[in-house]
């Protein structure tokens, strides 16, 4: 280790074999592939240090979370490349893990009046009661005969993502090869600066910095962060990591590749009522409800346990759009309250996915990286499907690697792509992606379209779709029609219940004419208590703001404050001056002020810049 | 001169107290629901008898900081990772099953063993830190009952503050009643020194303290012992929650004594 001045600050330097940044399946994978490949033959030399001769690969992983197991996200999985690293693999090993009993989609009516739904919908919903008995419409909800072939998880997983991280990290740590840092966010790349043809080489990684006041200004305590130097950076820190964004930046996207779609998932595990007929493993998907746009799911684990949640996507461009209050409405559909009544909330997240598919893939090498797991455009939204195709890119990665070092070759571009892009390419996470890839055109010209142009894709394998031009994410958010006289009245009703100290996303739901909640203290509960009750938020002191305003007065000019409504942990309010003010202790980081920001600057780049940060949500039931 | 000390921190694992901690009657006595499955972090009380030890070594130079801490492996593998970013110390691991209310004395018994066979550890520069309180569910005597295995007299509780006297010997602030500290002067150790939550802020997260943590830590707990804790045929009636309710409510523009006069009518209430 060694001190060095960059600028006026001095800081120190560390070397490394490899280093990740952030720790989720995709470098769960990556780093697994490497151990089992060590475990086998801890003196293979290939596995020996170059940066510590003598010693095995140095190899670090940097997580942002307090804690692995500090996972947002319950799946449901197919977990074909999960079992094929752990061919073995026991589902009661892990906690809330179950194997897949049955499969279910369910179309959700409207049994309030208050969804916006197309007239064509409004038909099916009449027809639908009016055919009840006939077609076996029961609370509400028609269940779909079957489950297409690309929504199917037949022999998959239902599992929750915190427990799972766990239990693959306890396996990684035990190895002795890798060290896992929680609590250590990585604020940018390090590029290498000797000459033009290596400017692009990502040499390392910095540090956050610690010891600053808000604005990052060193206070008394400053720490420096640190660079750690390293022969590979292995980029797997999701789809708004800092150290991906900035690779971006610097490198700029494939031609014509963008992400453009988003959604926030959200959902709640939830502890269901004694008397419950639901069998861990039971799975459902569900559509219509609360408003078309949205898709929900309900996962049950066992121990009686459940994850119950749903996606608001960018392309539902109404800019009041909302999660929490539109979540609650959602356990509440007979179809669910059937179930869930009695239950208690035990956990609950929130997590921005990016949706953009092969549309967003970056580039996935470059000298001295390489990028896994969903920052790389591996998420899979036909398919519905992401955690096994970003542990899949990691265990790739970790093959290329292990063959690159047996070989003596160097981490650069040409040889990554010639070893991990290549072999990715010729997998099925590439083939299912171009099935997948132009699978929801549709919903950006409306919801039935968007229907059957999934549905055209998914059953023609993707051969087949509906041509679209995806907006950026800022400019689907739709301005509200100010010359509506009702639209205006329901703005200024949820202004001034804000002004009230009402959250906005409630003010705007009540103000369209949703119920208000009817709080039981044990399942529905305010926001504010759901921070607490249900996974509860961290912000270790001394790190800046990790979401940061570029320009004020583009927010005192915004009328949409769309970031604010969507905000997941209502970290974002509304100043009188109209500026939203951050709070760092409330943040779960979620990503959704990245993408839910309606201005954008000369560059394209929106008002909201989404930093490094430590902390967040603590959940493992997640 | 500096005083030369040997500390030893005793710290054990709990259950992280952020997640949903729901207490159940099990076959072997109360638990917690899917206790396995919470994260765990280091007692918090411990924590900062961990950051002062820290501390003090560094004002005493020669001085060496032990952390002994009982848990399964990898619980203590995964809260190690955490804190060994935080300050140096040695890892002395003891691979027990944790969970339920563990009998004080069986736990004190197990660390007695530990901490005799720390090598090079001297009784007569010995300081034994360790929380006032805790956090998890033992009788809250265990470090009591350590000092006495260990032969040491001097037993101070609630410390906030200790300042260490050229000759050895070192004054002692402990909470006493009614916000005030007794000050004692010890003569010098061994002496128990059972934390409150000391003065000093948490430390910021050092990658390069965790790399050289890391060279002892990793070993420690591959050679942990393992260790029973005998339940000693306690018997527990009954677990339960404390009782606390929040409400929240948003109230605008009320007047300092509105407040104050809510808070005497709310803790009148209680």
């Amino acid at each position: 280790m060694e001190g060095k001045s960059a600028g006026a600050i001095e800081r120190q330097s560390m070397e490394a074999d490899i280093a990740c940044v952030g720790f989720g399946p995709a470098v769960g994978g990556f780093l697994t592939t490497l151990t089992h490949a060590w475990n086998e033959n801890p003196a293979d030399p290939a596995f020996e240090s170059k940066v510590a001769p003598g010693l095995p690969l140095q190899v670090l992983c940097y997580e942002r979370a307090d804690d692995i197991a500090a996972g947002v996200s319950g799946v449901v999985t197919a977990a074909q490349g999960i079992r094929a690293s752990f061919p073995d693999l026991n589902p009661a090993d892990i906690a809330m893990a179950s194997r897949i009993k049955e499969e279910q989609i369910l179309y959700l009516l409207d049994p309030v009046g208050a969804s916006r739904r197309p007239w064509l919908l409004r038909m099916v919903d009449r027809l639908l009661r009016a055919l009840s008995a006939t077609l076996g419409v029961r609370d509400e909800a028609f269940h779909l005969p079957w489950t297409p072939r690309f929504l199917h998880k037949g022999g998959g997983l239902v599992m929750s993502i915190g427990q799972f991280n766990q239990w693959v990290g306890a396996q990684l740590m035990a190895s002795g090869l890798v060290q896992i840092w929680p609590a250590m966010p990585v604020s940018e790349p390090l590029f290498a600066e000797n000459s033009e043809r290596n400017s692009n080489k990502v040499v390392g990684v910095r540090l956050t910095d610690q010891g600053v006041d808000k604005q990052g200004t060193p206070q008394a305590g400053f720490v420096a962060g640190m660079d750690v130097r390293a022969n590979l950076i292995v980029v797997g820190d999701g789809p708004f990591g800092s150290v991906g964004q900035a690779i971006d930046r610097r490198m700029g996207m494939p031609a014509g590749h963008d992400k453009r779609e988003w959604a926030l998932g959200m959902k709640f595990v939830i502890e269901l009522p004694e008397e419950t007929t639901l069998e861990a493993g039971t799975v459902w998907h569900t559509f219509g409800y609360p408003e078309p746009e949205i898709f929900g799911f309900l996962y049950v684990h066992p121990e009686r346990l459940a994850s119950v949640g749903i996606f608001v996507p960018s392309w539902m461009g109404d800019s009041a759009r909302t999660v929490y209050r539109y979540l609650q409405h959602f356990i509440q559909h007979p179809a669910l309250w059937r179930h869930l009544k009695g239950g208690t909330l035990r956990s609950w997240g929130a997590k921005s996915l990016d949706e953009s598919g092969l549309h967003g893939e970056p580039f996935l090498v470059g000298d001295g990286y390489a990028r896994i797991g969903e920052g790389s455009g591996s998420t899979n939204m036909l398919a519905g499907s992401g955690v096994d195709e970003a542990w899949t890119t990691g265990v790739q990665l970790g093959e290329a690697v292990i063959g690159l070092l047996r070989e003596g070759r160097s981490f650069t571009q040409e040889n990554l792509a010639a070893t991990y892009e290549a072999q990715r390419r010729a997998s099925w996470i590439e083939r299912n992606a171009l099935e997948a890839m132009n699978a929801r055109n549709g919903f950006h010209r409306g919801f039935v379209s968007g229907m059957m142009g999934m549905a055209l894709a998914g059953l023609t394998g993707g051969r087949l779709s509906l041509a679209a031009t995806v907006p950026p994410a800022h400019k689907q958010i739709k301005k509200q029609r100010v010359r509506s006289l009702n639209e205006l009245k329901r703005r200024e009703a949820a202004m001034l219940a804000v002004e009230d100290g009402r959250p906005l996303h409630d003010a705007l739901m009540s103000a369209r004419g949703w119920p208000e909640i009817a709080f039981d203290g044990k399942l529905l509960i305010s926001h504010q208590d759901t921070l607490l009750m249900g996974g509860k938020v961290q912000a270790m002191p001394g790190f800046a703001d990790h979401v940061v305003f570029r320009d004020a007065g583009l927010c005192i000019h915004c009328d949409d404050k769309t970031c604010i409504a969507m905000c997941s942990g209502q970290a974002l309010t509304l100043a009188s001056d109209g500026i939203p003010v951050f709070e760092r202790e409330k943040c779960v980081h979620c990503g959704a002020c990245l993408w839910n920001c309606s201005q954008a600057g000369a560059d394209g780049s929106t008002n909201i810049e989404f930093r490094a940060g430590s902390g967040g949500l603590h959940s493992v039931e997640n | 001169m500096s005083n030369q000390l040997h500390i030893v921190v005793c710290a054990g694992i709990v259950p992280d107290p952020l997640q949903t901690l729901e207490p159940l009657m099990g076959p072997k006595g109360p638990g917690l629901k899917n206790e396995m499955m919470l994260p765990a972090v280091l007692d918090p009380w411990a924590v900062s008898a961990l950051y002062e030890a820290a501390n003090l070594a560094a004002k005493n130079p020669g001085s060496k900081v032990w952390l002994v801490s009982l848990g399964p492996k990898a619980k203590l593998q995964q809260v190690m990772m955490t804190i060994a970013q935080k300050v140096s110390f040695e890892l002395v691991a003891i691979d027990a099953p944790v969970g339920g209310f563990a009998d004080a004395h069986a736990t004190a018994a197990a660390l007695t063993d530990a901490i005799n066979a720390i090598p090079g550890l001297e009784k007569t520069k010995l300081l034994l830190f360790g929380g006032w309180e805790s956090a998890a569910r033992g009788a809250g005597v265990t470090l009591q009952l350590l000092g006495e295995r260990l032969g040491i007299a001097d037993q101070f509780m609630g410390v906030d503050e200790i300042e260490m006297h050229s000759a050895g010997s070192f004054e002692v602030l402990e909470r006493v009643e009614g916000g005030k500290h007794q000050v004692s002067v010890c003569g010098g150790a061994p002496a128990v020194l059972g934390w409150a939550t000391g003065n000093l802020p948490e430390p910021r997260n050092n990658p390069q303290v965790g790399m050289a943590n890391m060279r002892t830590v990793m070993p420690a707990l591959q050679k942990a012992k393992p260790a029973t804790i005998a339940d000693n045929d306690l018997q527990y009636t009954s677990a339960s929650l404390p009782n606390q309710q929040r409400q929240t409510r948003v109230v605008k523009d009320m007047s300092a004594d509105a407040i104050a006069q809510e808070l005497v009518e709310w803790i009148g209430a209680e």
